[in-house]
């Protein structure tokens, strides 16, 4: 690139968790959008100058130490190639935030919030800013299985209930999130509002499950996004009949009203690409690997 | 100087600018037309008549001093015309590649009467490719003073507007949302029509000036326009944010794999450059067949990205005829001989999908013009029983666009019922010391009127700001009734020349 012109922030990597094989942590060093962040939104990410702008949820902000931390599952060649490439002191090429519609949470009295898989970091601060708010806080977490569990506690902190589900039962309840939420509902007659973020398949679960009770059903939605700021229009979703950009109307939407066959299908979109771009990589890996390990 | 030219003593044919064969250039990005070398410049500038009356200069937009450059170059004097166009225009490399010349300053033009136009958008081009590649700078500055201005958005209002207020002495800031600046010259207009080394040079000079361009920065949500001036120091913001939320028809199958806007085609293929997938992450996509709906610039664009892509045929469909075609004359033609097939006066109806949520084709009807209208445009009107299948893979829309939400949402600016920010004369908007113009004031327009308005809304700041001499460094097109940027609306419409 002919100039690097940005924000002075450096976007540099301050920590780095791994949370699995396939998911982990990074708290990034950018006081601006720390500033700015509220519940719900994202930020859009570039690790490199040929990189592709990848969305990823605020998953927690801390103003003092101008930081905020993005928990990445890696899935696909950008995703993987951060899992590598992303050590402390390494630094992002780009990002622009916070995006999208915060969360809403006046008005709310009972609240369940539900976050399946990697979807539970996501989750974290809509829970808290509930919290923070005054409403009551049932919170629903899934995880295939006890090894990988991660932000219980977190979460546990800023709930009055928590309800955790494995698909094996290995821990918690045994059952999908959709479990946790049929118990919640039993036990609580004045549900104002859920809140659910995970898998589509998951979210649109959620969604069925509720809409018999008529409890408002608030889903955040993932397309594919280009810019993230309202230009290209890729990231359109179906909402109640209408088209809506989830980047710019979302990603928060009604559940109750989304086309989640549209969503799912249009994620499929690039699958061709998707998978060169990844044993292109992964090809390119196995060629360094040698150089990478020290020998010996 | 010798005798006084006349309509018959100048060269009578326009004088051609090298172009890169089309079998050769519709395989890669680089720049279609090569400009003129010296000789081309100097002959194609002996065709100018220095008209008294001077109707070119009414006819551009900002009112450049056309023959006043013309002459200059005319005596070889490159340096001299260069000077006389930066009284005037920020970019004039740019706006010579991009500005529809035929329908302003080259469709009023004398000689155009009787021959072929002089090339007043090739001359100008060749001016500012000369002053990028000499380094020249244009306009001593003023001293320093302390005024902080904001300028949001870094397309060509906003570089315009950010460069006579540094001149002015004022520190500016131009925040940008996407990772590098240069708006719609950046992410949307191809490279094979303007390259970046152009627009780099451009920012470059801006960046000289001392202008501080903060990338990655996306204003309403990192923060919000009231914060800049209560909050962050800055005694005056102009608002330059442009039109980029693209349009879809509303027809049904809009939301199938395979169908995208025209903006996102370009801003993957040109500021993501996914046309170098896989060695760059974004991908563009199998196009296979493509059609294109609409025949503005940006339908053009998006038309030659995709015959550059690899797709296998490449079609437009537009529901009015050639004549009404929006776009640049030149691109237009350079489209054509790139193959791309045109569906003059077809409408999509809808698009269809193969069951498997893809794109199978696109459903069409034929259209007929009426008679024109009260505005003097024919109206398509469908042929009954006239729909058939345009078959393709990728149906992108470049339909238009319309003003993004976020800062609307975001602050309390008054804008008008479609969205857009409303402004004074001043274009001065509702919140005091905030000023906005460019697309987003007066919808998709062009650059040099984007770039026009920016020049405006710095003259204004200044005033504001009380600066002193605030008309001293340029003269803005005196702007009466009904005119816009000193160019009234008949100038504006559709004096097309026709090549014979
Ligand atoms: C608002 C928003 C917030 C998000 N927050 C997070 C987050 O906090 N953590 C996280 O790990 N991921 C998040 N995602 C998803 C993340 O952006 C994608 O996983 C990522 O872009 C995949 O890139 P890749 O090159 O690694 O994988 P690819 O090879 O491009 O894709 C691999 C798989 O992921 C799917 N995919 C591709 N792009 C997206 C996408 N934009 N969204 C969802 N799935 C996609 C594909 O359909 C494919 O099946 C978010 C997405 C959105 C829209
Ligand atoms: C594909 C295409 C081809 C075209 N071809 C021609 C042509 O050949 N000739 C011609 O004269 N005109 C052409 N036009 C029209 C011309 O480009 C525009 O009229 C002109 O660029 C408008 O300038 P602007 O400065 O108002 O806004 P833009 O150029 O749109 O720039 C606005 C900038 O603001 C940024 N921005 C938006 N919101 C925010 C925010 N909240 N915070 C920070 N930054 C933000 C955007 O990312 C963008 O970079 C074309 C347009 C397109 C789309
Ligand atoms: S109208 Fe044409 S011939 Fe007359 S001054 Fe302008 S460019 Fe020259
Ligand atoms: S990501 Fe481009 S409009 Fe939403």
């Amino acid at each position: 690139m002919a100039m690097t012109v940005v924000r002075p922030a450096a976007y540099e990597v301050v920590r780095r968790l791994d949370l699995s094989d396939v998911s982990f942590l990074v708290e990034v060093r950018d006081p601006d959008v720390a500033r700015a962040a509220r519940a719900g939104q994202f930020v859009m990410v570039m690790s490199h100058a040929g990189g592709e702008r990848i969305p990823l949820t605020i998953a927690d902000f801390d103003r003092e130490r101008g930081t905020i931390t993005l928990v990445i599952q890696a899935v696909g060649k950008t995703t993987r190639e951060m899992q590598r490439e992303l050590r402390v002191g390494a630094s992002l090429h780009a990002l622009a935030g916070p995006m999208g519609e915060p969360s809403r949470t006046e008005g709310v009295r009972k609240v369940v919030c539900v976050g399946g898989g990697l979807g539970v970091a996501p989750t974290y601060p809509v829970a808290r800013a509930f919290k923070q708010s005054g409403a009551y806080v049932i919170g629903v977490i899934g995880f295939r299985s006890k090894d990988l569990v991660f932000w219980e506690d977190e979460f546990r902190a800023v709930c009055d209930e928590l309800i955790v589900c494995s698909d094996d039962g290995s821990v918690g309840i045994k059952g999908l999130v959709t479990e946790g939420i049929a118990q919640a509902i039993s036990r609580h007659a004045d549900i104002d509002e859920l809140i659910a973020i995970g898998p589509p398949v998951m979210m649109r679960g959620c969604a069925e499950l509720t809409r018999p009770h008529g409890i408002r059903t608030v889903v955040s939605l993932n397309p594919i996004m280009v810019d993230g700021t309202g230009m290209c229009g890729g990231c359109r979703v179906r909402v109640g009949g209408r088209m809506r950009f989830a980047c710019v109307d979302g990603p928060e939407f009604d559940a109750h009203e989304v086309d989640f066959d549209d969503l799912m299908s249009r994620l499929r979109r690039f699958r061709p690409e998707e998978k060169l771009a990844l044993d292109r990589w992964e090809q390119g890996c196995r060629i360094a690997a040698p150089a990478d390990v020290p020998s010996g | 100087m010798g005798k006084k030219r006349t309509i018959r003593t100048i060269p009578q044919e326009r004088t051609p600018m090298v172009q890169r064969p089309a079998a050769e250039r519709a395989r890669d990005f680089t720049e279609v037309a090569c400009g003129y070398a010296p000789g081309e410049a100097l002959r194609e500038a002996s065709r100018c008549l220095l008209c008294p009356d001077e109707p070119c200069v009414r006819g551009c937009p900002v009112g450049i001093d056309i023959p006043g450059f013309i002459e200059r170059l005319g005596e070889q004097d490159v340096r001299g015309a260069y000077e006389v166009l930066s009284a005037t225009t920020l970019l004039p490399a740019i706006c010579g590649r991009v500005c529809p010349q035929e329908t302003q300053c080259e469709g009023v033009c004398t000689v155009g009467g009787t021959l072929e136009p002089v090339a007043i958008g090739r001359l100008e081009r060749f001016v500012g490719d000369a002053a990028i590649a000499e380094g020249w700078a244009s306009v001593p500055s003023a001293e320093p003073n302390t005024f902080h201005v904001a300028v949001i958005g870094s397309g060509p209002a906003g570089m315009a507007c950010a460069a006579d207020l540094a001149k002015a002495g004022c520190a500016v800031t131009v925040f940008e949302a996407l990772q590098q600046p240069g708006g719609v010259l950046r992410y949307g207009i191809p490279d094979f029509r303007l390259p970046n080394e152009v627009i780099d040079a451009e920012i470059g000079k801006l960046a000289r000036l001392g202008i501080n361009f903060r990338c990655n920065t996306l204003v309403g949500r990192l923060f919000t326009v009231e914060q800049l001036i209560r909050d962050m120091g800055f005694h005056a913001v102009f608002i330059a944010v442009g039109a980029g939320a693209p349009s879809f028809m509303g027809i049904p199958g809009e939301s199938l794999n395979g169908v995208l806007s025209a903006n996102e085609l370009l801003t993957r293929a040109n500021l993501m450059r996914a046309r170098d997938f896989p060695a760059v992450d974004t991908p563009l996509g199998t196009l296979g067949r493509v059609a294109v709906v609409g025949a503005g610039n940006t339908a053009m664009d998006a038309l030659r990205v995709s015959v550059r892509s690899g797709a296998e045929t490449v079609s437009c469909v537009y529901r009015r005829s050639r004549t009404e075609a929006p776009a640049r004359a030149e691109e237009l033609a350079h489209a054509e001989e790139e193959g791309v097939d045109f569906n003059w006066l077809t409408e999509p109806v809808a698009v269809q999908g193969d069951g498997e949520r893809r794109v199978r084709g696109l459903l069409c009807r034929r259209m007929a013009l009426s008679e024109p209208d009260a505005s003097g445009r024919a109206r398509p009107v469908p042929v009954p029983g006239s729909e058939f299948e345009l078959e393709c893979d990728t149906v992108v829309f470049a339909i238009g666009t319309s003003a993004n939400g976020i800062l609307g949402r975001t602050s309390q600016l008054e804008l008008d019922e479609r969205g857009y920010i409303r402004v004074d004369q001043d274009l001065e908007t509702s919140m005091d010391g905030v000023f906005a113009g460019g697309d987003i004031v007066t919808g998709a327009a062009t650059v040099i009127e984007a770039m026009g308005a920016g020049r405006r809304a710095a003259g204004s700041i200044k005033r504001y700001l009380g600066l002193a001499a605030a008309e001293a460094e340029h003269v803005p097109a005196s702007d009466g009734d009904g005119m816009l940027f000193g160019l009234g609306p008949e100038q504006r419409g559709y004096a097309r020349v026709h090549l014979a």
